[in-house]
């Protein structure tokens, strides 16, 4: 499959990456390379065979339903970029 | 250099518990190493005043006769572990500064197993690469060399793999989620093993492809990847895929018996255009193990062709998911905004600046594979394609098979820069022998094998049963023994 740049476009937004518009069209025929190297795997008959979700046929294991951490406020906020007041703070999302 | 640093890991242990030599020795002598290995650019974050306040703690232990596997013993760890306190990047721009309130489950069990930190090392950025290239704190060079040229010491755990092979640190720690303890190893004549996926817990180390990640070691040989695996394994709560099974002696395994052993030769490994030097080491790894006593079957994995197209769907797919954290709100680097940008824009800024093109074409291939009307087509494909491949190693240990013995890589390694202009999935091609093992979850280990005729190392590939590491191990022990690889690089860079 060939993708234009409009996708390349729709994809790098989706992924929150900004790409120039000069860019795209490099972008897009890189899309197009890998695509099509992972298009072989049409050739795989996969008829009634399930996706695999897990290596191991265990079920996830869950822990007891208890509160076992917290009040690390200081620790949580130390590598933020910018933390105020004991928040995160980012742009202003609401008007 | 000190003759300390061509110790072993098993070699230091026992000086250190016969008093023959001391931990602050070992460790000075190890960063004195780092120190020189500067043109090397492995070790990328100074660790050394931790390192010296362990070496005098692990001395304490063993005067005191309390002294674990690792203790006292110099090790790097690969910039992916979350070290607390220590700046931990992943090799990112993105992560610029970040130092982790919290230990990964891996590196503290080295640490209470009294392993010395001696750095943190180079790798790929964000483990997706096969030849360190993608670093944001640049190329890691291979410590062999034959002409003017720096090669790649390979990736993503170039760094560790380079690191150990110029004898800067006995061992280090690596990752892999595709081949990436595997492949460095190869490229640069040490040992590595990736577990059996569940085996290491993943808690705290920067994730990549959840499904397919593992830890483990970089070592100078095989009873030195037993000892220091069994350090990093075990259940961790933390780890929702952490396997709850006891972790058996693997040191013990090493009996290098391997009678009536039955090991597999997989005819689709024998690819096109693959060096004769390498098919000439396979098929001598081959005979040795029948002179061991093993019995030798040709098996065939029919779905191996369509293991690395499978994986560039899953590991992007992942790796869309797992990078999407990296934001600018809670840690790392946030880009500079200009008035009148809002919250989406501070996301695309930030992405953009922070990761490399290789992380981007990864994330972006992943939100493709994983958006609206080609999940089907790509995703859910490509996990039924995986699905088929892990039931092909099932047949074959199903048929009888303990072990199947492959190359670990394609060719020996290759000069840096060489690939700059190369499409993308040339790169890819480095893995195709040790992705299908990841897809399938099971164990393998690399062991150097000899050289090619140009003078570089090649490895051989051992992969075995799920959960039977220390079988595996000790088939490579025999393996190894047979081989007789003890060739070292000259130390050009000192």
């Amino acid at each position: 499959m060939s993708i234009d740049t409009k996708t390349a476009a729709r994809v790098a937004k989706l992924a929150r990456i900004r790409v120039d518009e000069a860019d795209l069209p490099a972008l897009a025929e890189e899309f197009t390379n890998i695509l099509g190297f992972i298009e072989q795997l049409n050739e795989v008959d996969v008829e009634g065979v399930e996706p695999m979700t897990s290596v191991t046929p265990q079920r996830l294991f869950r822990r007891d339903d208890v509160i076992n951490d917290g009040h690390q406020q200081e620790a949580v906020l130390a590598n933020a970029p910018d933390a105020r007041e004991g928040f995160f703070a980012v742009p202003m999302v609401v008007e | 250099m000190s003759d300390l640093m061509n110790l072993t890991l098993a070699g230091a242990r026992d000086a250190l518990r016969l008093g023959e030599t001391t931990s602050v020795e070992l460790t000075e002598a190890s960063l004195a190493a780092v120190a020189a290995s500067k043109p090397l650019n492995v070790f990328v974050h100074d660790t050394s005043a931790i390192a010296r306040a362990q070496a005098m703690a692990a001395d304490l232990r063993i005067k005191a006769g309390d002294a674990p596997a690792m203790c006292g013993l110099p090790i790097g760890m690969k910039d992916l572990f979350c070290t607390k306190g220590v700046a931990t990047q992943a090799a990112s721009a993105i992560l610029t500064g970040f130092k982790p309130q919290y230990e990964s489950t891996v590196s503290q069990k080295l640490f209470d197993a009294g392993a010395v930190m001696v750095g943190k090392l180079n790798m790929d950025e964000f483990a997706m690469g096969s030849s360190n290239e993608t670093s944001i704190y640049g190329n890691a060079v291979n410590p062999w060399k034959i002409d003017d040229r720096d090669l790649t010491p390979g990736g993503s755990s170039g760094g560790s793999a380079a690191a150990v092979a110029a004898e800067t640190c006995l061992a280090a720690t690596g990752t892999d989620t595709g081949g990436s303890i595997r492949q460095p190893a190869a490229f640069t004549g040490t040992t590595g093993i990736k577990p059996t996926y569940g085996r290491c817990s993943r808690w705290g180390i920067v994730a990549f492809a959840s499904s397919l990640d593992q830890a483990g070691p970089i070592t100078k040989n095989v009873r030195d990847a037993a000892i220091m695996l069994e350090a990093m394994c075990g259940f961790d709560a933390k780890d929702s895929t952490s396997a709850n099974i006891p972790v058996p002696d693997f040191e013990a395994a090493l009996s290098g018996d391997i009678r009536g052993k039955i090991i597999g030769i997989p005819k689709e490994y024998r690819v096109e255009n693959m060096p004769a030097e390498l098919e000439a080491l396979w098929a001598q790894g081959t005979e040795m193990l029948q002179d061991a006593g093993a019995k030798v079957r040709d098996i065939s994995l029919p779905h191996t062709k369509y293991a690395l197209p499978a994986y560039y769907v899953i590991a992007p797919a992942e790796a869309s998911s797992n990078l999407a954290r990296y934001d600018g709100v809670r840690f790392g680097h946030r880009a500079q905004l200009e008035a009148g940008d809002g919250i989406t824009e501070m996301y695309e800024k930030t992405r953009a600046e922070g990761f490399g093109s290789e992380v981007q074409r990864r994330v972006m291939i992943g939100t493709y594979v994983l958006s609206a009307g080609f999940y089907d087509a790509y995703y859910n494909r490509a996990r039924r394609v995986r699905a088929l491949i892990k039931k092909d190693f099932d047949d074959a240990f199903i048929s009888g098979i303990d072990a199947i013995l492959t190359p670990a890589t394609p060719s020996a390694a290759f000069g840096l820069g060489e690939m700059a202009n190369a499409d993308p999935v040339k790169m890819y091609l480095f893995d195709v022998f040790t992705v299908t093992v990841n897809l399938a979850g099971l164990p393998a280990i690399s062991v150097p094998a000899g050289l090619d005729s140009k003078g570089l190392p090649l490895g051989l590939q051992l992969i075995g049963r799920p959960w039977e590491e220390g079988e595996l191990l000790n088939t490579a022990y025999a393996l190894e023994e047979a081989l007789g690889f003890n060739t070292k690089p000259a130390q050009w860079w000192i």
